[in-house]
């Protein structure tokens, strides 16, 4: 075929397709939150002394950093699926959540005697909290990567990454009222590990479904 | 011109893919070039860039300038086409404006994998393609002949186009 046959195919198409790929992607964040929560209240649900533990400025934490984490990663993805994007300010925030955590480890060090750290920091079950920001995050990153596919990343791998960050950090937010550990040791520990099991499995996905 | 080309304006799409043609021809060539590579495969670069532009156009935002997005398709798209000769390491390429200066005419002898690839596609969608890119029919000549509606005609169109971006990209693969 000549290159102005095919041309002349492309321009004989202009099927009106306004596909808007932030309107997509925030589609997706609804339906993959829905599943979220509705995975939480099936296998997980509150955890027994949650009205408690609204009093603790550990628990609150938690969201907070969740959210921080979560808004960046999420924004960035979609920045990402644009091939013009210039990413790098807003690469920038998600800088935010680990000064902030940083900030809550700090201060638990100072508060909380040295005997207990490690105590702290392992908290009643991590295991347990590897495997349900990952299940959690699931449904969230599958919706995020079929919204991704309408977009053109330069780099489908890193955008594939960054959905599994952002799937994560909504996974980390759901989670949060269950999980039984307050801690920011714990928290500092283990959530980023889970978040980087989302963000593998991302980049697995995003290199399989986002190349074009 | 874009945003006209969105709107449906066909003349006007068609005018502007062509220019985009030329200078990713040009930039291709010159790429292919330094690679060292000879330039037989130059053509299936520009059309593999112009259909992913085709597919992708809505991932261009109107508020922002159509060089860089543009540019930045080719880019990806000549660099994949080198690395798939071999050329692990894939030298910057120059600014896309120079090459807008500096068009580069379509060699009349080119053909492509393009017409490989056609035969990937059922038999009625590469009729609708066949029937308008190398026949230059219209859409409506096309629906008449075919017996089917402009509208379908339009959809099996666009369905057709969109399996020959993902039979190209298995061909990468």
């Amino acid at each position: 075929m000549k290159t102005s046959e095919l041309i002349a195919a492309l321009a004989a198409d202009p099927v009106p397709e306004p596909i808007r790929l932030g309107r997509r992607v925030a589609a997706a964040l609804v339906i993959g939150f829905a599943g979220s929560v509705a995975l939480y209240f099936l296998l997980l649900g509150p955890r027994p002394d949650v009205v408690a533990a609204c009093r603790s400025m550990r628990f609150w934490l938690k969201f907070v950093d969740s959210f921080a984490f979560a808004l960046p990663s999420l924004l960035l993805t979609l920045r990402l699926a644009r091939p013009d994007a210039k990413p790098t300010a807003l690469a920038l925030w998600l800088i935010a959540p680990f000064i902030l955590l940083g900030a809550g480890v700090v201060v638990e060090l100072l508060v909380v005697p040295q005997s207990e750290w490690m105590a702290r920091l392992m908290g009643h079950n991590a295991m347990h909290c590897m495997i349900t920001i990952p299940m959690l995050a699931a449904p969230v990153l599958a919706a995020l990567i079929v919204a991704l596919g309408a977009g053109a990343p330069l780099h489908p791998a890193l955008t594939g990454a960054l959905a599994g960050a952002a799937a994560a950090g909504v996974a980390a937010l759901v989670y949060a009222s269950s999980c039984p550990d307050d801690s920011p040791l714990f928290v500092a520990t283990w959530y980023p590990l889970a978040t980087l099991i989302c963000m593998g499995v991302g980049a697995l996905a995003g290199r399989r479904f986002l190349a074009w | 011109m874009m945003t006209a080309s969105i709107a449906g304006d066909e003349g006007a799409y068609r005018r502007l893919l062509e220019d985009i043609g030329r200078s990713v021809r040009a930039m291709a060539r010159g790429a292919f070039a330094r690679a060292g590579v000879g330039d037989a495969d130059v053509e299936d670069a520009v059309q593999e860039t112009l259909l992913a532009i085709h597919l992708k156009r809505h991932t261009w935002d109107p508020e922002q300038p159509l060089a860089p997005w543009v540019y930045a398709i080719a880019r990806h798209k000549v660099v994949d086409a080198l690395r798939r000769r071999g050329r692990r390491k894939v030298e910057p390429l120059e600014n896309f404006e120079e090459f807008l200066a500096a068009p580069e005419a379509e060699d009349p002898h080119a053909l492509s994998d393009a017409r490989k690839l056609l035969e990937t596609l059922a038999p009625r969608q590469r009729d609708i393609v066949t029937s308008i890119s190398l026949d230059g029919q219209s859409i409506a000549a096309t629906a008449k002949r075919l017996s089917m509606s402009e509208v379908a005609v339009r959809v099996a169109l666009h369905r057709a186009l969109k399996s020959l971006g993902a039979a190209w990209r298995r061909s990468v693969e």
